[in-house]
C-alpha cells in the first residue's frame, strides 16, 4: 500500500508540523488558557498530526494478523464486507450476525476476533495508550476509519427496537447522578456556554453542539500529543465524574454514543479534530 | 369483563414498568463499570436524592416528593461544633483552588480539594474559572449576619436543602471536605481580607 511519494510527503508534512510547533512555543505565554490552542489551531490550518495515526490505523487494516493470519479486509461495519467509506458516520448500530448495537470499537474487536481469531481479553486490557505512550492499534484503526467518514453525514440507524432501546438507555444514563459528587453526564453536558475553568463545554443534548463534539472525535490532543477516541473520552469523563472506571466495550460506553450519534444526526463528520 | 381485565392489565403494567425499567438500568450500569482505586461499584447505586435529581430537564417533577426531599436535606445539615463559621481564607483559597479528590487516580491519603473554580469566578485575579455556577467575586458584601453564615455554611454542607436538584456537590453531606476545610472556605468567601473581595492587584 505505501508508495515512496507519500513517504516523501509524510516527511514534508512532519517538518511542516514541527516548525509551526516551534512557531507556536515562540509566541504563546507559558499560562495555558484556550488562546494558546486557538492560536495553535490557526497556525497549524489544515494539518492535524492525527495524519500520521491515520496512516497507521490504514496499515494495521490490512495486515495479516492473529491465529487466522487474517487482515480485517473482510470486516462488515454495516455497509457490507470491506466498506469503510462512510461506514463509522452510520454507528452505532444494530449487527444481526450479534444480535446487538455495536459502536465502532466493539464492532473492530468482534472482526478481530472472528476473523483473525485474536483474544478479545489481551486487546481488551489495554485499548486506549496512557500518556508518554504511542498509540494503541485499536485508537489508530478508529482514527483511520473516523477519517474515511469525513464529511459524511452522521446517520446512525434507529430502525430496530434494539437500537431505539439503545438512545433510550443513553438518555437515562445522561441524566443518571451518581457517586460522591453527584454528577451526571448532564451535570456538564446539558447546557450551552458554559466552561469548566477555562474548557468550553458542549451542551449534548443540543443538535448543532452535540455535532461539532461528536462528529470532532477521535481527536489530536495536544495536551497529551496523542489521538484519543470518543470511546477514550467517555472514561475519562466517567473518571472527574468520581465513578468507577468504565469498561470497554461496555453497555454504557455504546449507549452513550448512540445518544451523542443520534442527537447529531444529520450534522457532518469533521474528525480527526485538534483538540487542546 | 374483557375491558375490565385490559384495564387491570393495564395498570398493572404502569404500575411496575417504572421499577423494571430502573432496574434493568441499575443492573446494565453495574455491568458496565469496574472497581478502581477508591471508586467501586457502590458509588453507581443512588440515594433517594440522586434517584429524584435524574429525571430529563423539562420532565414535571414530582412537587410533593420534590418538598419532603429538600426538607429532609435541610433537616440533616450539621453546623459547625464550636458555633464558629469562620476558619482562615488563605487556607479556603487553596481548598478552593485544588480539584483533586476522590477520582480514581487521586491518592487517598491527600486532602480533597473543593474544585471550586471549576465553575464559579472567585478571587479577580484567578482568570482561569469555569461558569456552571454563579461569580461569587465580591461575595463578602453579603455580611456576616447570623443569616448570611447560616446559609453560605448550609449552602456549602448541602446545596440541595435550598435549591434541590442543583448541579453543586454536597461537600459536608458527602463529606468532599471536613468542617475546618468548610470553615475556611467560608473565610475565603467571607472574610473583607479575602482575595475573594479585594480587587485584582
Amino acid at each position: 500500500m505505501r508508495r515512496q511519494s507519500d513517504d516523501a510527503i509524510t516527511w514534508q508534512l512532519l517538518v511542516t508540523i514541527i516548525t509551526r510547533w516551534c512557531l507556536v512555543l515562540l509566541v504563546v505565554p507559558a499560562w495555558a488558557d484556550e488562546g494558546i490552542f486557538d492560536q495553535y489551531r490557526d497556525l497549524m490550518g489544515d494539518d492535524n498530526p492525527a495524519i500520521f495515526v491515520i496512516d497507521e490505523g490504514e496499515e494495521f487494516w490490512y495486515q495479516s494478523q492473529g491465529a487466522r493470519g487474517a487482515t480485517l479486509e473482510a470486516c462488515d461495519l454495516g455497509l457490507g464486507a470491506g466498506v469503510t467509506r462512510g461506514a463509522y458516520a452510520q454507528l452505532p448500530r444494530y449487527f444481526a450476525d450479534t444480535d446487538r448495537v455495536m459502536d465502532i470499537e466493539t464492532r473492530l474487536m468482534y472482526c478481530m476476533e472472528t476473523l483473525q481469531g485474536r483474544d478479545r481479553a489481551v486487546i481488551a486490557t489495554k485499548p486506549y495508550s496512557v500518556r508518554g505512550d504511542f498509540g494503541t492499534e485499536l485508537e489508530a484503526l478508529v482514527t483511520w476509519l473516523a477519517a474515511e467518514s469525513e464529511g459524511a453525514t452522521i446517520a446512525p440507524e434507529q430502525v430496530h427496537p434494539k437500537e431505539r432501546a439503545m438512545y433510550a438507555l443513553g438518555e437515562e444514563i445522561f441524566f443518571y447522578r451518581a457517586g460522591p459528587h453527584d454528577f451526571s453526564c448532564a451535570t456538564c453536558h446539558e447546557q450551552s456556554n458554559k466552561r469548566i475553568r477555562l474548557q468550553q463545554l458542549p451542551n449534548l443534548t443540543d443538535h448543532t453542539e452535540a455535532t461539532d463534539a461528536y462528529g470532532s472525535w477521535p481527536a489530536y490532543r495536544m495536551s497529551e500529543g496523542l489521538v484519543r477516541t470518543m470511546g477514550w473520552r467517555l472514561q475519562d469523563c466517567f473518571r472527574q465524574q468520581r465513578w468507577p472506571e468504565l469498561t470497554f466495550g461496555s453497555e454504557v460506553g455504546v449507549a452513550l454514543q448512540t445518544y451523542m450519534a443520534v442527537n447529531a444526526a444529520g450534522g457532518i463528520m469533521t474528525a480527526p479534530g485538534l483538540k487542546r | 369483563m374483557k375491558t375490565t381485565l385490559c384495564t387491570m392489565a393495564l395498570v398493572m403494567w404502569i404500575g411496575i414498568a417504572p421499577g423494571v425499567v430502573s432496574e434493568e438500568l441499575a443492573s446494565v450500569i453495574q455491568a458496565s463499570f469496574s472497581d478502581k482505586g477508591q471508586a467501586t461499584l457502590l458509588r453507581l447505586e443512588q440515594d433517594p436524592l440522586q434517584q429524584h435529581c435524574s429525571q430529563p430537564r423539562g420532565q414535571p417533577a414530582d412537587k410533593p416528593t420534590a418538598m419532603t426531599l429538600r426538607q429532609q436535606r435541610l433537616d440533616a445539615v450539621v453546623f459547625p461544633t464550636d458555633g464558629d463559621f469562620l476558619g482562615d481564607w488563605r487556607r479556603g483559597a487553596a481548598v478552593a483552588a485544588s480539584g483533586r479528590g476522590l477520582q480514581f487516580n487521586d491518592d487517598p491519603s491527600i486532602a480533597n480539594g473543593g474544585n471550586c473554580y471549576a465553575c464559579h469566578q472567585l478571587a479577580p485575579s484567578e482568570v482561569a474559572y469555569g461558569t456552571l455556577g454563579p461569580s461569587l467575586t465580591d461575595y463578602g458584601l453579603r455580611g456576616q449576619s447570623d443569616a448570611m453564615l447560616r446559609y453560605t455554611w448550609t449552602k456549602l454542607w448541602d446545596t440541595h436543602a435550598f435549591n434541590l436538584c442543583s448541579h453543586m456537590p454536597r461537600f459536608g453531606a458527602q463529606k468532599i471536605l471536613d468542617e475546618q476545610q468548610l470553615k475556611d472556605v467560608m473565610a475565603f468567601l467571607l472574610d473583607p481580607n479575602s482575595s475573594v473581595n479585594q480587587p485584582a492587584e
